[in-house]
C-alpha cells in the first residue's frame, strides 16, 4: 500500500505549517518583552562603565553609530548631563588565546577610563577569564587611567615591558585586553570631537 | 499493549539511561557539565524538551507517515526547542540569562530524536509523555553527577551559582569543598568530560554486573 509521494508531500507540509504558525504567534508574543529585556541587560552593562552621578539620560536609548577604525560600526553610547556629554561607552575588541574577547569601555570627556567589563570571551577557565570581575580585580585597574597616564608605552603586560600585571599561565588574554583598552582610548582621542558633539 | 510505567521509569532512570546506557546526547554531555549546576539545567531544558515532543509525536502518530517520520521530527523538536528558547527569554529572563546558551544545543542531542522514534512513535500518548519525562530526568540526573565529579576535582567547588538557576534559596547548596586554587583545570577543560564521563560509565557497568545484569551494548545509533 504505498501512497504517492505527493500524499507525504502534503503530510509534512502540513506539519511545517502548523508548527510555523505556532512559532509565529510566539513570537509576536514575546517580542517586546525580550526586546524590553534586552534594553534592561544592556543598561545594566553600562551602569557598570558609566556611574549614575555623570548622567541624567538614558544612554542606552542616546547611542549614536560611528565608524571604527577597520570600517566596522560602533555604537557609542552616551552618558549626557545637563547638555554637555560627560562620558561615552562602546564596545572594543582583544584578541585573547581563544578568539576575540569582547570587553565595554567606558571613557570620561576628558579620555580617562570610567570602567572596563568583559562582555564576552571564550577564554580558557581558570586561566584566561580572570579578566572577567566577579573572578579578579583585575579589570578594575584600568579606572582612572588614560593614555598619558601611564605613558602610551607603559600600555603593555609587564612581560612586554608595559606596566600590567599578566596572570600566571595566561599572558595572551591580558595582552589582548591590555592592547584593546589602549587602542580604544586611541580611537576616543581621534573621534573625541564627533564623540563629545551635542546634537 | 499495556504501559508499565515502573518499566518506564526503571529505563529511563538507570537500564536504558540517556547518557550511561545508550551513550547518546554525547555533545550537551560533554560541553555543558563544567559545574554540576551548568549540567543540572542544561538536563532541565532537555527534559522538558523530550516530554513536549514525546507528546506532541504520540499524538499525531497516526498522522505521520513513515517516509517523512524523520523530518517531522526534528521539525517537532526544533520547534519546542525555539519555544522554550523565546519563552524562557521573555518571562524567565534570569533562567535565561544562565540557560540560555544550552538551549540550542539541544537540538544537536540526539537523544530526543532517538526517544520519539524508539517509544513514541509506537505507544500511546501518556506513555510516551511519561517516557520522556523519565528519559529527561535520567540525562539530567547523568549530567549533575558528571558535572558534580568535574567541578569538585576542577574548582574544588559544588554547585557554585545554583542561587543564580534556582533562586536565593538555593544559596546553602553552593559549597567549597577544596580550598581556592587547588583544583585540576584539567578536569572542566574538555579532556576532563571524556575522562569523567569514562570513569563513571564504567563504575555503572561494575554496579549492574554486581548485580547479575546482563551487560548489553545499548543501541548508540548516532553519538550527537
Amino acid at each position: 500500500m504505498s501512497r504517492p509521494t505527493w500524499f507525504h508531500a502534503i503530510i509534512l507540509g502540513a506539519f511545517c505549517t502548523g508548527f510555523g504558525a505556532v512559532l509565529a504567534f510566539t513570537d509576536v508574543l514575546t517580542k517586546d518583552e525580550i526586546d524590553a529585556r534586552k534594553i534592561e541587560d544592556m543598561q545594566n552593562s553600562l551602569a557598570q562603565v558609566i556611574p549614575a552621578s555623570i548622567h541624567d539620560n538614558n544612554p542606552v536609548t542616546d547611542a549614536i553609530v560611528m565608524a571604527g577604525e577597520d570600517g566596522k560600526a560602533i555604537t557609542v553610547y552616551r552618558a549626557i548631563r545637563g547638555a554637555k556629554v560627560t562620558g561615552v561607552a562602546y564596545e572594543i575588541v582583544g584578541h585573547g588565546y581563544a578568539g576575540e574577547v569582547h570587553l565595554m569601555l567606558g571613557v570620561d570627556s576628558q579620555g580617562k577610563v570610567l570602567g572596563v567589563r568583559a562582555t564576552a570571551h571564550k577564554e580558557t577557565p581558570g586561566l584566561g577569564d580572570k579578566i572577567e570581575e566577579k573572578k579578579t580585580d583585575w579589570i578594575t585597574r584600568f579606572t582612572g587611567l588614560s593614555l598619558g597616564a601611564p605613558p602610551v608605552e607603559k600600555w603593555k603586560v609587564k612581560k612586554d615591558g608595559g606596566q600590567f600585571d599578566q596572570f600566571s599561565g595566561a599572558t595572551i588574554t591580558p595582552r589582548g585586553v591590555v592592547g584593546a583598552v589602549r587602542q580604544g582610548l586611541e580611537y576616543f582621542a581621534a573621534h573625541k570631537a564627533q564623540m563629545l558633539e551635542v546634537r | 499493549m499495556s504501559a508499565n510505567y515502573g518499566k518506564i521509569a526503571k529505563d529511563g532512570l538507570w537500564d536504558n539511561n540517556g547518557v550511561f546506557g545508550m551513550l547518546l546526547g554525547m555533545c550537551p554531555t560533554m560541553a555543558m557539565t563544567t559545574s554540576a549546576t551548568n549540567g543540572f539545567g542544561m538536563g532541565l531544558a532537555t527534559a522538558v524538551v523530550m516530554a513536549a515532543s514525546n507528546l506532541l509525536v504520540a499524538m499525531f502518530r497516526g498522522y505521520i507517515t513513515q517516509e517523512v517520520r524523520i523530518p517531522v521530527y526534528i521539525l517537532i523538536v526544533a520547534a519546542m526547542v525555539t519555544l522554550v528558547d523565546l519563552t524562557m527569554n521573555a518571562w524567565m529572563h534570569e533562567l535565561y540569562k544562565v540557560l540560555g546558551l544550552f538551549i540550542p544545543l539541544i537540538v544537536s542531542n540526539c537523544l530526543p530524536l532517538a526517544r520519539l522514534e524508539a517509544f513514541a512513535a509506537k505507544e500511546p500518548v501518556l506513555p510516551s509523555l511519561m517516557d520522556g519525562v523519565f528519559m529527561g530526568i535520567g540525562f539530567t540526573l547523568s549530567l549533575t553527577v558528571i558535572g558534580a565529579c568535574r567541578e569538585i576535582v576542577g574548582s574544588g567547588t559544588l554547585f557554585s551559582d545554583a542561587s543564580l538557576l534556582l533562586g536565593p534559596a538555593f544559596k546553602f547548596m553552593e559549597t567549597r569543598i577544596l580550598p581556592p586554587d587547588t583544583g585540576v583545570l584539567l578536569a572542566i577543560l574538555p579532556p576532563g568530560g571524556f575522562l569523567a564521563t569514562g570513569l563513571l560509565l564504567a563504575c555503572k557497568r561494575l554496579l549492574d554486573i554486581r548485580a547479575g545484569k546482563e551487560i548489553s551494548m545499548g543501541g548508540a545509533h548516532c553519538v550527537g
